[in-house]
């Protein structure tokens, strides 16, 4: 492994061990541990990604959450590699001087999340708003760290005033480069087995031939279940660089996306062609989890209150499972068997997620929680309607945060289909969507809140429909 | 000797400095105490072992820990030689025998890894007798679960102002607590030196005081045990009085095991063991003239003090001196007590008691200018203290007047008549989208409560070279402290800034300090530096005066430089530094200070327990969606009197940091624990950054504008600056009373309008929804639907009492 530019043997540490503690074992102590599941970003570093075309991009993870041997034989740049007391990285530079750092214990996670996006290759000057800079930065890309200290302005200040990498720095000459290739991996240690297949057959094999293990992908679930429960599989198996489950195809009709794509690059990928996910995409965690969190992880855990499923069940899309005895494809409505499970066998992988392509019918997420970034949903609507004629031809409405699983509103589509598409049939569906689901009372929200959520979210979406219809006619 | 506010010409404070280890933050340089321990070998890690009940007698086995691989120690009560306690009270058991709240720690391991010690506690078997458990305050109050001494401050005839007010308010409010979430969580790493002392480097704000609870629970002197504060993650207040078990437990362990012992709190360990900021309840009854004048204020402040007193007793001090804010009022009488829950000991969290006190007041205004016809701008502002006028508790509230012009400096300068008028019209343009603009001001009082904490020490070593080392009391949390140190010792000596160096917090080099608390830590080990540089400036006058052949009381220090006044001859400072040595003059002094002119009398709660009160407006701006209760904060100004500011830069780091903080104790932090009967009863439901949500980039004001008040020399404190740690966070009260206003828009005018507390999105959206309900009006067709559960219930009564007979009903609910 390669930190800082200097190759380092990955000998010594356990199956279980965390890029953070090791890297703090080697005295590169810049790194924090704030929070141990992903949210506060104090120990982000960079880790050298594939770009397009050969090159490279520094990416930044949470190293909290990822396996230390997930990067055996991979370049990852700390605050430390960033720069020296004596000579400040433009982005510490800039960071210092504006007075970004108070208490300083999350400073050097916002340094590399800063930097990242510093040598972002397609930032460019833009116009300014109140999330971009002048600069072409992004704040987004800084919404998975947490300051206590600041109030976070001298940090937005920093970031809009950076200029551009210079053509000599050493940290962008490296991306013109190839990031480094998966390499295989086998370690045994004390507690479990952490290992690397070459071949989704090898992985498939695995998952066959040993009952306990464990599969993992961007590791952002893992990481949490390993540091804040104590988990620790007798065997990982990490299958976030295999070839199979990286693909992005566009196909006639549908887009097959790789259950091991990041969701940061299916925003940069899918993008506008399909405009639900390009939604829910930007609000989905923060940047730090997104360039690990994969499809396959957010459905894989069947959680109920991930974000993924709600949009891919209002987008009718189904997962294609494979194992070694081959492969089936199921359709997401189907999936969901309860609280935290799914149909998907234990020997199975999620391999890719196959989303139709819309028709231009109005779409949205709604997102309902506390804090605008990086919050998990109390509750999440997502609508995908067709329209024809005024009416209503088909309604697809996915629900999170309501109920032991992901649901289909299907009361509520019936309550839409073959209805004009009018305030009255919105009135009336509401009252339908409303009673969806079994919400509960919980520290994020109560029940009765989680119902007129609900029931709110359909009127808003026909209220911005109307206005989009304006602002076309 | 100058006097304590003067500046000399050409000063290094009042300068826009950076943190003085901002280089060493922003590269990942900057040492922390588990830090420490990341860089020493040997090292042993500490896990508890956390109760699961609430409440209940303990028996614990800890033999099966022994069982595990790696496990080296566990500590259990029998290990403690000195005194089995972890507080100031002699009410917090190390070690104890009742759980008194779910994850109460009752024993400790001790691993060769991480993973060994957390294995270890893991086997250690607990036997739980259960007891009754108390959760809520209102549990607490019903049971009459009390601790400490409860206080009235008292001024005029609050009863008889109340029966002859033209209007009369009643109500009742629950305030919620906030976790301090500093980035980094509790720490400690000790060590026994070669002389078989001990050695702590904690993350503490109270160095002297972790040193004595060590030294306590050890049963040796404090002689023997030395602790050092490098920096600290964050600490809010968090870190004042709660270290000190922590490190008494690391101190003990390398004690039994002759090795380095480290503790780190997980994030999960620390919200579920240590304190936070209390929750209040509050029943009040207050009194206005037909004009919109205070008469009479009457409350019952009930602070939740969790399991332990800790600092619940001054930080219900504070609050009661403070339920005034900025408002004259003739009649008071203000009842304060400690409640006794099965939480975690409550403790000081950036304004201590302050912001519930403020909170009361501001509630009351917020809620009645509706009722009583007068624009809430109006209101707080016809309101506030005069010159001449004293508190409650009897202090005169010195230049009172500032508060009046800040007010109308911030109003004209955020162009508030103008914007007002906007969100009129944008209101009236939207019926699903609302906008609300609201000022508050902030009168903070400054000095400990605790006269006795009101003194600092300082050494100061001069090296022949000329180069300075400064050691105070205070520590560094990320407040700028020690930058500002330098920059007094700077200032003081004449020299550059990069001259001088601070050293990190130790209790061997200033001893019996106070908490770096209170807001105070500028002024008090400000003027312990500034009296040291000045002894030594003084002796080294007396070698240049005699080198430049004048009077030493004629020579000047400045810029490094030391001259004669009226100009000529510049001699560097380190040469007259060497040449002093030569002539054998002492190059270190210590300095004391301590605060003149305080004094309270606790049984009377009558006094001047401040040196001084900071001021501060602030004018907030939000936006709120009628469907969802979202709401955004689009602008925020504030103007502050930090005084004559010893490091602008800093201080308004200060004030920004303050306001969002306050902000998410008012709008989105939320705490809440399990108040149900079932097996977990009491536990904390938001143990994580996951479900206890801090302010990010998403609840910074969209536009952010803080300026200092200018020409703000304060006479008391060094170098005419005032202290500025905690006054800003009480600026936050401008975005709750904005929501307020966004809210009203939703209804019909004229309505008190109650708001949650926190008010979050969901909290907003039961209020817009309560507003819809008054206006009768035609709502969104969703919010008709008769399955729906109505908002909660309204806790609070509005009387009019000119008119006692039945008071419209949207007004008047029967108080709880």
């Amino acid at each position: 492994m390669t930190v800082n530019g200097r190759v380092v043997p990955l000998v010594g540490a356990v199956a279980h061990a965390t890029a953070l503690d090791w890297l703090r074992s080697l005295g590169l102590t810049g790194a924090k541990e704030g929070c141990a599941e992903g949210e506060c970003g104090a120990c982000a570093v960079l880790v050298a990604t594939a770009g397009p075309e050969g090159t490279a991009v520094w990416t930044p993870v949470n190293a909290c959450l990822v396996p230390v041997h997930a990067l055996d034989g991979q370049e990852v740049v700390t605050s430390e590699g960033l720069g020296s007391p004596d000579h400040l990285h433009p982005v510490q530079q800039r960071l210092a001087a504006a007075g970004g750092s108070q208490c300083g214990y999350c400073t050097p996670g916002f340094a590399c999340a800063m930097a990242a996006e510093f040598y972002r290759s397609d930032r460019g000057a833009g116009t300014a708003d109140g999330e971009h800079g002048a600069n072409g930065f992004d704040l987004h890309a800084l919404s998975g760290n947490l300051c206590r200290c600041t109030g976070y302005r001298p940090i937005r200040d920093a970031a809009f005033g950076l200029g551009m990498p210079r053509p000599d720095d050493p940290l962008r000459e490296r991306l013109t480069e190839p990031a480094p290739t998966a390499v295989a991996t086998a370690v045994r240690a004390a507690d479990g087995r952490f290992v690397r297949p070459e071949t989704l057959g090898e992985a498939l094999q695995l998952l066959r031939d040993e009952p306990e293990a464990l599969a993992v992908a961007g590791s952002t679930d893992w990481g949490v279940d390993v540091n804040l429960r104590g988990a620790r599989a007798p065997l990982v198996v990490a299958i976030d660089r295999l070839p199979e489950l990286r693909g992005l195809e566009f196909t006639g009709d549908a887009v097959g996306i790789g259950a091991a794509v990041p969701l940061s690059e299916i925003e940069q990928s899918v993008g506008e062609r399909v405009p639900l996910l390009a939604q829910l995409l930007p609000q989905f965690a923060s940047r730090l989890i997104r360039n690990r969190a994969t499809l396959g992880g957010n459905l894989g855990t069947a959680s109920p209150i991930g974000d993924a499923a709600p949009a891919l069940l209002a987008l009718g899309a189904s997962v294609v499972l494979v194992s070694a005895g081959g492969e089936r494809e199921v359709d997401l409505a189907d999936y969901f068997t309860g609280y935290r499970t799914s149909v998907r066998r234990r020997d199975e992988l999620i391999r890719m997620v196959r989303v139709p392509l819309p028709s231009a019918g109005p779409t949205a997420f709604h997102k309902v929680a506390k804090r605008r970034f990086d919050d998990i949903s109390s509750v999440a609507v997502a609508f995908a309607l067709e329209l024809d004629g005024g009416s209503v031809t088909r309604a697809r409405i996915g629900l999170g945060g309501v109920a032991a699983t992901p649901l289909r509103a299907y009361a509520t589509e019936q309550a839409l289909e073959g209805r004009p598409w009018n305030a009255a049939t919105v009135a009336a569906a509401s009252v339908v969507l409303q009673r969806e689901g079994t919400p509960l009372d919980d520290h994020r929200a109560s029940a009765a809140y989680r119902a007129r959520m609900l029931g709110t979210a359909l009127p808003a979406l026909f209220a911005a429909s109307a206005d989009d219809e304006e602002a076309t006619a | 000797m100058s006097s304590l506010a003067d500046r000399p010409e050409n000063p290094v404070v009042g300068r826009p400095a950076v943190h003085e280890s901002a280089a060493l933050h922003v590269t990942g340089a900057a040492v922390y105490t588990d830090d420490v321990a990341a860089r020493s070998h040997g090292v042993l890690t500490a896990w508890p072992v956390q109760s699961t009940v609430a409440h209940a007698r303990v028996s614990v086995d800890v033999a099966p820990a022994y069982d595990v691989a790696g496990v080296v120690r566990v500590l259990t009560a029998d290990d403690v030689p000195g005194i089995n306690d972890a507080g100031v009270k002699h009410d917090e058991p190390l070690f104890p025998t009742e759980a008194m709240f779910f994850g109460h720690a009752l024993v400790w391991v001790l691993g060769e890894t991480t993973d060994a010690a957390r294995q270890g506690a893991a086997a250690v078997t607990v036997s739980y007798e259960p007891l009754p458990s108390l959760i809520t305050v209102q549990e607490a109050i019903d049971a009459g679960s009390f601790q400490g001494v409860p206080r009235t401050i008292a001024r005029g005839d609050a009863a008889s102002a109340l029966a002859s007010s033209a209007f009369v308010f009643e109500g009742e409010s629950a305030v919620g607590g906030q976790e301090h979430f500093s980035l980094e969580t509790h720490a400690s790493y000790a060590v026994r030196d070669p002389d078989g002392r001990y050695f702590v480097e904690c993350s503490t704000q109270h160095p002297s005081e972790t040193q004595e609870i060590v030294a306590h629970v050890l049963g040796v002197p404090s002689s023997e045990v030395t602790v050092e504060c490098l920096r600290m993650g964050g600490g809010f207040g968090g870190k004042e009085m709660q270290p000190h078990g922590f490190a008494a437990i690391a101190a003990l362990g390398a004690k039994l095991t002759g090795r380095p012992v480290r503790l780190r709190l997980t994030r999960t360990q620390d919200i579920t063991m240590s304190g936070k900021r209390h929750p209040f309840h509050l029943a009040w009854r207050v009194g206005f003239d037909a004009d919109g004048f205070l008469q009479a204020l009457d409350a019952t402040l009930t602070a939740d003090g969790g399991w332990s007193l800790d600092l619940s007793e001054p930080v219900l001090g504070r609050a009661l001196c403070h339920v005034d804010n900025a408002y004259w009022i003739p009649n008071v009488r203000v009842h304060g007590r400690v409640a006794q829950t099965h939480k975690q000991s409550n403790t000081a969290f950036r304004g201590f008691g302050g912001p519930q006190g403020v909170f009361l007041i501001e509630d009351i205004l917020g809620r009645a200018a509706p009722v009583l016809g007068v624009d809430p701008l109006e209101l707080r502002k016809k309101n506030f203290y005069r010159p001449g006028q004293s508190t409650h508790y009897g202090q005169l509230v010195k230049d009172a007047g500032r508060l009046t012009a800040i007010w109308e400096r911030l109003r004209s300068e955020a162009d508030l008549d103008a914007r007002l008028h906007e969100i009129s019209r944008f209101n009236e343009a939207h019926a699903d989208r609302k906008r609300g603009l609201a000022m508050t001001p902030v009168k903070f009082g400054i000095s400990f409560t605790f006269t006795s904490f009101n003194q600092a020490g300082a050494l100061v070593l001069v090296y022949k070279d000329g180069s300075v080392l400064i050691n105070h009391g205070g520590t560094e949390m990320g407040q700028g402290l020690h930058t500002k140190m330098l920059q007094v010792a700077a200032t003081a000596l004449g020299v550059p800034l990069e001259a001088v160096r601070v050293a990190p917090t130790r209790t061997d080099k200033v001893p019996n300090t106070s908490a770096t608390a209170a807001s105070s830590s500028a002024d008090l080990n400000g003027g312990a530096v500034k009296l040291a540089c000045e002894e030594i400036r003084g002796r080294l006058a007396a070698v240049a005066g005699r080198l430049l052949g004048v009077d030493a009381r004629d020579v000047r220090f400045s810029d490094g430089c030391v001259t004669a006044l009226g100009g000529g001859e510049r001699m560097p400072f380190a040469d007259v530094v060497a040449e002093a040595y030569l002539q054998r003059v002492q190059l270190f002094a210590a300095g004391y200070y301590r605060t003149e002119g305080l004094h309270w009398d606790a049984d009377r709660q009558q006094g001047s327990p401040f040196k001084y009160f900071a001021y501060g407006c602030a004018a907030a701006e939000v936006e709120v969606d009628g469907l969802t209760g979202a709401y955004r904060l689009r602008r925020v100004d504030i103007v502050h009197d930090a005084g004559d500011s010893l490091s602008p830069l800093l201080d308004i780091g200060q004030i920004e940091g303050g306001f969002v903080q306050g902000t998410g104790w008012l709008t989105l932090e939320e705490l809440r624990w399990d108040t149900g009967d079932g097996p977990t009863r009491g536990r904390l439901q938001t143990p994580s950054a996951s479900t206890y949500k801090l302010p990010s980039f998403s609840e910074m004001p969209e536009e952010f504008h803080v300026a200092l008040f200018e020409d703000a020399r304060e006479d008391g404190a060094v170098y005419g600056s005032k202290a500025v740690g905690e006054p800003p966070l009480l600026l936050a009260f401008s975005v709750r009373e904005a929501l307020r206003q966004a809210v009203g828009a939703f209804g019909p005018a004229g309505r008190s309008v109650e708001l949650g507390s926190p008010a979050t999105p969901e909290a907003v959206f039961w209020a817009i929804e309560a507003a819809r309900g008054a206006a009768g009006a035609e709502a969104a067709s969703v919010s008709r639907d008769g399955t729906v559960p109505a908002a909660p219930p309204l806790a609070a009564g509005v009387r009019r009492a000119a008119d006692p007979g039945p008071a419209e009903p949207d007004l008047l609910t029967a108080g709880r």
